[in-house]
């Protein structure tokens, strides 16, 4: 359980990262939080031959909330930042809804959301985060303007997103919710902290009457990737106090295809699918009222 | 197979700064204990589900087994051995431990007394930790012996020698829970 041979650099700054990663191509691999990387070196899953340690570059730790509302989250910035953070919290609370459920805080004091991100892993809480916001991953390479890609493309399949060779995520931006929408986060582990069984992010909409006029859904553990669905049409045009959200909940259970391992079988997370649902949504429904409340 | 490019690292562990020369994949963990020579940090899983390496880095608890130690140079590092106080007294959570019988085979011991230290410092002295409180704060950390319940009464009877030993007398349930 000790991790393979390696090199290592540690450039102070982007622009010397950049050249690093250019260099070395596929050789290379971004080492910033470590909490899923290190694992996997000392399980000798991964075996690279260079890591390039982007903890000394100052400038990468910054959490801003932008003009629409939309949270921009820096490629050092700790889960623990981000979960302290009231900004990010009052313009987003979802981003801490979501990240009091990543680990534990010795590991939420060392792993980075926007690493979490890059690493693309299904069960994440983050990623399920991005995609239902709507949001982007600031790209990174030497010599080319930074590319902007949005969450539906950058993740490709388990543990594996669009970040090509030499290329650096340099931050996350998660999207601003749209007027009179709430959100809920919910996840089923077998101990706290763990990898979630099945997780949820619901976001709903709500018209001027608070009837149901949006209602979408990214799941954890369930797919290959942070798929986002649209279960408006099980509640469309219902009071966000009586919505038939059980039957959204079934809804949902008919769009994903779950697979089973070791700690749930794909039928018990296509019920945990329903069940998180259903609880969820009258959640965020209320967090719509009450947020429409507060901006009126 | 060529041998492995060293790094000289100036590792400051409990107040001490060292220099150690290690590869680039010596874990913390390993430097703390086999450069170092301080094996009161204990290794368990060693991929950072345990909690038994916990050390604390610039004051905040972290996994030594989920860091390098060519990382660790500018941080300031306190292992177990560096919790006691000045005037060489337990700090407040060993004293607990003793107290509340928190330990039996002790494997996991230094983590829990690294992660409830730093815990201790979010709340003033005279605040009661709660023992829901007390669950999430040892949530990381593995304990195969105990069941955990003398762990959670230790995290409130630290706090209570920790207010005690700054003249504060504590408010709320915590004192009667552990009588």
């Amino acid at each position: 359980m000790k991790p393979p041979a390696f090199g290592y650099a540690a450039p102070a700054s982007v622009e010397e990262a950049l050249v690093v990663l250019a260099d070395l191509g596929y050789d290379g691999k971004v080492l910033a939080g470590g909490q899923s990387l290190i694992p996997l070196l000392s399980m000798r899953l991964t075996a690279p031959h260079t890591l390039v340690d982007i903890n000394r570059i100052p400038g990468l730790s910054h959490i801003s909330v932008a003009g629409d509302g939309s949270v921009i989250v820096g490629a050092l910035v700790r889960h623990a930042e981000l979960l302290a953070d009231e900004s990010a919290f009052s313009a987003l609370p979802l981003l801490r809804r979501a990240t009091s459920n990543v680990a534990h805080p010795a590991i939420r004091n060392r792993g980075t959301t926007c690493g979490s991100v890059a690493h693309a892993d299904p069960s994440g809480e983050m990623t399920a985060i991005l995609a239902i916001t709507g949001g982007s991953v600031q790209i990174a390479a030497q010599g080319a303007a930074i590319r902007d890609v949005p969450a539906r493309e950058f993740f490709l399949g388990p543990l594996e997103s669009c970040l090509g060779a030499g290329e650096l995520a340099v931050s996350v931006t998660f999207g601003a919710p749209a007027a009179r929408t709430g959100s809920a986060f919910l996840e089923l582990a077998r101990r706290r902290g763990d990898y979630a069984m099945c997780g949820v992010a619901v976001a709903v909409t709500l018209d001027d009457e608070n009837a149901v006029s949006e209602v979408r859904a990214a799941y954890l553990s369930v797919g290959p990737i942070p798929e986002v669905h649209d279960l408006t049409s099980a509640v469309a045009g219902q009071q966000s106090t009586s919505a038939d959200w059980a039957g959204a909940g079934e809804f949902a259970t008919t769009l994903v295809e779950p697979e089973g391992d070791l700690h749930a079988s794909a039928d018990y997370r296509r019920r945990l699918v329903a069940v998180l649902t259903e609880r969820a949504l009258p959640q965020a429904a209320a967090d719509a009222v009450a947020r429409a409340e507060v901006a009126a | 197979m060529t041998s492995e490019q060293q790094f000289t690292v100036s590792l400051s562990v409990n107040g001490t700064t060292m220099p150690v020369t290690v590869p680039a994949r010596r874990l913390l963990s390993d430097a703390i204990r086999h450069d170092l020579e301080l094996t009161g940090t204990h290794v368990g899983c060693e991929h950072g589900v345990c909690g038994a390496c916990t050390v604390l880095l610039d004051g905040v608890p972290v996994r030594s087994c989920l860091m390098f130690a060519v990382q660790a140079e500018g941080h300031e590092v306190t292992t177990v051995e560096g919790l006691a106080e000045a005037d060489g007294r337990p700090h407040p959570v060993q004293e607990a431990f003793r107290d509340c019988h928190g330990l039996q085979c002790g494997f996991c011991t230094p983590g829990f007394l690294t992660t409830i230290a730093a815990a201790l410092d979010d709340y003033e002295p005279g605040t009661a930790i709660s023992d829901d409180e007390a669950r999430e704060i040892v949530g990381g950390n593995l304990c195969r012996c105990t069941g955990y319940q003398n762990i959670v009464k230790a995290v409130g009877r630290a706090q209570e020698i920790r207010s005690q030993r700054a003249g504060v007398a504590l408010k709320s349930h915590s004192a009667s829970e552990h009588a």
